[in-house]
């Protein structure tokens, strides 16, 4: 929906947020379902109204736990039966400069002022380990904003009993927690206020009104962020964009103008703009963010354009490019197919409205943001929070080079006449086992990024599969997969539940792009493996239908099960009885364990 | 403006914030009228009325205002 997207109005969120959650529901999105509590510091009201419009935005439909008003050490700290069985998935810490409790006298020894910056910290480092600790949870916590008056001047940055010298401290301490532990997450609020202009975040009205100590105006900003770390520890990140070239990412038409006069380099003003907006681009390649090209001109021409001497961009940081006449919409859909990923998962980068609006209109799941002033590109694309990071997994580095390596498997397939010829030439060896601490983030990744190649669509957060791990009645598998190309890193998961003799499959997924690779059996072979040892003898598959999985239909039975039930909207059960005899059915991977 | 158009744009502002277009409201209106008009709901509004007429209440205005009446004649004097 546009009106939550960036630059969105504040004030029309605010004023029409009952009609736009209305609008939100009567959508037919899929939504996945999650508990999130808010402890607050303050007034949090609005801030749990508007964080769920954009979340229902993302897809995510939140069950809210609130808190009283500024109890939230209260809260974490002490027994609390609401919130057991509330059973939060996230819970978000929202407390801001209003709570600290002790700042720095004048006249304190250096000693003095960090006994005072340690007890302002412990008190919040008891709440996060009480919390993780009690509800295995992931959890976002706003770090500080900064006062609005400043005592000493300019000197409250660098004298040690200014307060903007204390939070500084206190959100560097914020940021060495955070740096040890996956699941946990800082709101950068420090950086949003000032963004914002620290006056108007921290208009006093509303404080004193209404105990918001982030003015109402400003909420949705606030909460807009909040709703981009909850969706990317969901992995609903966007993965790529797909980029227009003359008038985006060099000033001119190469077609008309030549290559010689595109406005690029150092040398002039609009030069300077489409370089600096180039290396920004490419920063994203280096983060795992897939470039496509999706451009109105002869492919000769913009490939001599990425040639282009001042060209930080190259041919070779892309992995689609499209260079034709044809619809734009039809270059996204064939760009998205190539990669096998859904349309709702790149982001359309295009000076022309006239484009975005034939994609809005034909592909209207994808983000357009306005490109219109080539100088607030960045801008533009930067707060709008298409990649917010959460955790790095290794393989989100070298992404853009596993979707080279498929490509090239795709050539090698065409040049074998016989499929089995082809899987053998691949040289595949796989690793499969338990769900080890340095997959955490991937496995949890998967397990919310896969739509197609999924049974149950269960989602998962990293703190419920690190749960799951560690559960000894869990069979938890997950399979990593490399051949002669290179790593295509963890691509399948399976989460089993023991019942003393029966083992019902929570979770079976795969990634698509080793899809017909013998990864499945290889699964199977372990899963079957796994089980004898506990001495299970049935095995239950689960298929549940989604608007994306019918390709997993018939998943079970292919892996020799049978089916036992299916109901009108098309659950099925299956089950599997193990037997001695059980032959292994990967022929083509070789397996570590 | 005059206070008949006050009301009217009023009107509007209490439909899209109680996101209920059958709101019709008068000198005598309060919070016990509308169903939602609770004191949270009560600073969107304020948020909203001040964006609507460009003006800024102040906090004894905001906490004092007995009824729709009150706010309208802020308005007309402030406008």
């Amino acid at each position: 929906m546009k009106e939550l997207e960036y630059p969105f109005d504040s004030d029309y969120i605010l004023k029409k947020k009952k009609s736009l959650k209305k609008e939100l529901l009567a959508s037919n999105k899929q939504f996945i379902t999650k508990n999130i509590a808010i402890l607050g510091g303050s007034t949090t009201s609005d801030i749990k109204l508007i964080l769920e419009l954009f979340l229902l935005n993302y897809g995510i439909k939140a069950s809210f736990y609130e808190s009283e008003y500024n109890k939230y050490f209260e809260d974490a700290m002490f027994p609390n039966q609401e919130l057991e069985t509330f059973k939060p998935d996230i819970i978000f810490i929202h407390t801001t400069n209003k709570n600290i409790i002790h700042y720095p006298e004048l006249g304190d020894t250096e000693a003095e002022v960090n006994a005072v910056l340690e007890s302002e910290y412990e008190r919040y480092e008891a709440i996060w380990e009480k919390l993780f600790q009690t509800y295995h949870c992931s959890i976002i916590q706003n770090n500080f904003d900064y006062p609005t008056y400043r005592l000493f001047g300019n000197k409250d940055a660098t004298d040690i009993h200014g307060k903007i010298n204390f939070i500084t401290k206190l959100n560097m301490k914020f940021a060495e927690y955070a740096e040890t532990k996956q699941n946990f997450f800082i709101n950068d609020i420090n950086y949003q206020s000032s963004l914002y202009g620290l006056d108007k975040w921290a208009d006093p009205f509303y404080w004193y009104m209404y105990k918001y100590a982030v003015a109402v105006p400003a909420i949705p900003s606030l909460s807009f962020q909040v709703a981009n770390i909850i969706k990317a520890i969901l992995g609903k990140n966007k993965k790529g964009f797909v980029l227009d070239l003359d008038n985006t990412l060099w000033g001119g038409i190469v077609g008309d103008d030549g290559v010689e006069n595109l406005m690029l380099g150092e040398e002039t003003s609009e030069g300077q703009v489409y370089t600096d907006f180039q290396k920004y681009i490419l920063e994203h390649k280096k983060m795992g963010i897939i470039l496509n090209i999706n451009s109105k001109n002869e492919e000769s021409n913009a490939i001599a354009g990425l040639r282009h001497i001042d060209s930080i961009l190259k041919p070779e940081d892309f992995i689609v490019i499209k260079a034709n006449w044809n619809p734009k919409s039809n270059n996204f859909k064939e760009i998205a197919q190539e990669l096998n990923i859904g349309t709702d998962s790149l982001v359309f980068v295009d000076d022309n409205p006239a484009e975005r609006a034939i994609i809005n209109q034909e592909l209207p799941e994808v983000s357009t943001p306005n490109m219109e002033i080539p100088y607030r590109y960045i801008e533009m694309l930067d707060h709008s929070g298409f990649f917010e990071v959460t955790n790095f997994s290794k393989d989100d580095f070298n992404k853009t080079e596993m979707y080279k390596e498929n490509a090239k498997r795709n050539q090698l397939q065409k040049s074998f006449t016989n499929y089995d010829d082809y899987l053998k030439s691949l040289n595949m060896e796989a690793e499969i086992g338990r769900f080890t601490p340095v997959y955490m983030a991937r496995i949890a990744q998967l397990t919310n990024k896969s739509n197609q190649f999924n049974l149950t669509t269960k989602r998962y957060t990293q703190a419920e599969i690190e749960e799951t791990a560690q559960d000894q009645l869990h069979i938890t598998l997950y399979g990593k997969l490399e051949d002669k190309f290179g790593d295509n890193g963890v691509v399948s998961v399976v989460i089993g539940k023991q019942d003393k003799k029966r083992l019902d499959i929570d979770l079976w997924i795969m990634s698509c792009r080793v899809l017909k690779r013998d990864m499945e059996y290889a699964m199977m072979d372990s899963l079957v493996e796994q089980c004898k040892k506990r001495g299970i003898e049935e095995i239950y598959g689960y298929y549940y239908p989604t608007a994306k999985n019918s390709m997993v239909k018939e998943f079970y039975g292919l892996q020799g099960f049978d089916k036992i039930s299916e109901d009108a909207e098309g659950n099925a059960i299956w089950k599997f009885e193990i037997n001695e005899t059980y032959e292994k059915k990967n022929k083509f991977i070789k397996v570590e364990e | 403006m005059t206070r008949e158009e006050i009301f009217k744009a009023l009107d509007e502002v209490f439909e899209e914030v109680f996101d209920d277009e059958s709101i019709h409201v008068t000198d005598e209106t309060t919070a016990d009228d509308i169903e939602d008009w609770d004191s949270l709901e009560h600073i969107n509004l304020v948020v909203a009325i001040e964006n609507r007429f460009g003006i800024k209440f102040n906090m004894s205005e905001v906490t004092s205002m007995k009824n729709v009446g009150e706010m309208v004649d802020i308005i007309l004097e402030r406008q």
